[in-house]
């Protein structure tokens, strides 16, 4: 119990999947002008990238796996190489079952979340957090906490990020470095700031 | 032959995806500690975006619109299925400190947002030259951006020794601060900055 709480912790803050690892850069980016569209589309990516990772480990251990396949009796078969377009899939599929199930269920959310929803299919730091979960070799309980943790992590950093961009509105900035220049040098400067996280060992 | 340099080579200045278009940042930051791996990865980038664009113009006229975003990015998973397995097979070492990011690059939104706003408009030998193209562009700011990096982060360029290290009996102390990926957001943010000065129609107004 303790280990999960520890990935937990730790996809959070000391290896945040925006501001440590860099993924999902590109909305990060463009979504960021206002707290509320920003808090929106990091609960979507929460709820997303819980969903997703564990569901891909599933697949991963199950199925595509060097010797997953053994419980059909196929036990040589290696279909790792399929992994990246399974992922892809995978997460396409569920972004639109939850955008199905968002509009029957909970359509204020769903008016919410708005375009949002599709957009999370091409965000990278859903696919990231399934070849993440590959790499390091979770297990089904694992995956589970690091995906809500990084989702967790990711919608931290973003809705950080709007506030400092809101904030911004009222000071002068150099023209060539308004908008997109001023930004990047302002997630420079969180990101600096989420490395004092990155000696704390759990 | 005007048009296709002009297809060529508008991304990379002018009409840059990196810089312009908030496109593809994530790879960007995260493999640009070192000159080699930035050029392994930008050849992916090209590869992966030239034959993507190519793809789906051939097929622009027959998918139908309501599935397009499933058929491209099929295409595009299988390009870079592709990609990987020959970075694994000819640049293992590469391939080691990609780690997952050749992988991401499915989701790079270059790739996506190319096959969405021109292959899907435009005859398959132009938007092959547009993805070469807009893959330079994305080179262009990843090559800057890892030079400065490993020249003042550890004194080498490609692995080779340029300026001696403090630590090793020279005379430069390092800059470490280049060595964390943060370093690359302020370096992408001064090339902005250099870009817009140079060009101001590029200014943004809020």
């Amino acid at each position: 119990m303790e280990h999960l709480l520890n990935i937990f912790i730790k996809s959070i803050f000391i290896e945040n999947i925006a501001l440590g690892l860099f993924l999902g850069m590109c909305t990060f980016l463009a979504v960021s002008k206002r707290v509320d569209t920003a808090a929106g589309l990091g609960i979507a990516v929460i709820v997303v990238q819980t969903i997703t990772v564990p569901v891909n480990n599933l697949i991963y251990n199950y199925v595509l796996r060097e010797g997953a396949l053994s419980w059909a009796g196929l036990p040589n078969v290696d279909l790792e190489f399929l992994g990246l377009i399974t992922y892809i899939g995978v997460i396409a599929a569920m972004v639109q079952i939850l955008e199905m199930a968002l509009d029957k269920y909970f359509p204020k959310l769903y008016n919410a979340l708005g375009i949002f929803l599709p957009l999370i299919t091409v965000n990278c730091a859903i696919l990231g957090g399934a070849l993440f979960m590959v790499e390091r070799d979770y297990t089904f309980a694992e995956s589970v906490s690091f995906g809500l943790g990084s989702g967790t992590g990711w919608a931290l950093a973003i809705v950080a990020l709007a506030g400092i961009r809101e904030k911004m509105r009222y000071s002068n900035v150099p023209p060539a470095l308004r908008g997109l220049g001023i930004t990047f040098i302002t997630v420079g400067l969180m990101a600096l700031a989420f490395m004092l996280f990155s000696g704390i060992e759990l | 032959m005007a048009k296709y340099k002009k297809i060529l080579f508008d991304p990379i200045f002018n009409n840059n995806p990196i810089a312009l278009g908030v496109l593809g940042v994530c790879s960007a930051l995260a493999v640009t500690s070192k000159l080699e791996t930035s050029l392994v990865m930008s050849m992916a980038v090209i590869f992966v975006l030239a034959f993507s664009n190519l793809a789906v113009s051939l097929i622009r006229n027959h998918i139908p619109t309501n599935i397009r975003i499933i058929v491209e990015m099929t295409i595009i998973a299988s390009l870079v299925i592709i990609a990987d397995q020959l970075i694994k097979a000819f640049f293992f070492d590469a391939s080691k400190q990609l780690s997952v990011y050749v992988g991401l690059i499915i989701t790079n939104c270059i790739i996506m947002g190319r096959a969405e706003a021109y292959a899907l408009q435009n005859p398959p030998w132009q938007s092959f030259v547009d993805g070469i193209g807009n893959g330079l562009g994305y080179t262009f700011i990843l090559i800057s951006v890892a030079f400065v990096r490993e020249l003042l982060g550890s004194g080498k360029l490609l692995g080779y020794t340029v300026i001696p290290l403090s630590t090793e009996g020279g005379w430069y102390v390092s800059n470490g601060l280049l060595l964390y990926p943060a370093s690359a957001f302020f370096l992408i943010g001064f090339i902005i900055w250099i870009i817009r000065t140079i060009k101001p129609e590029q200014i943004e107004e809020e």
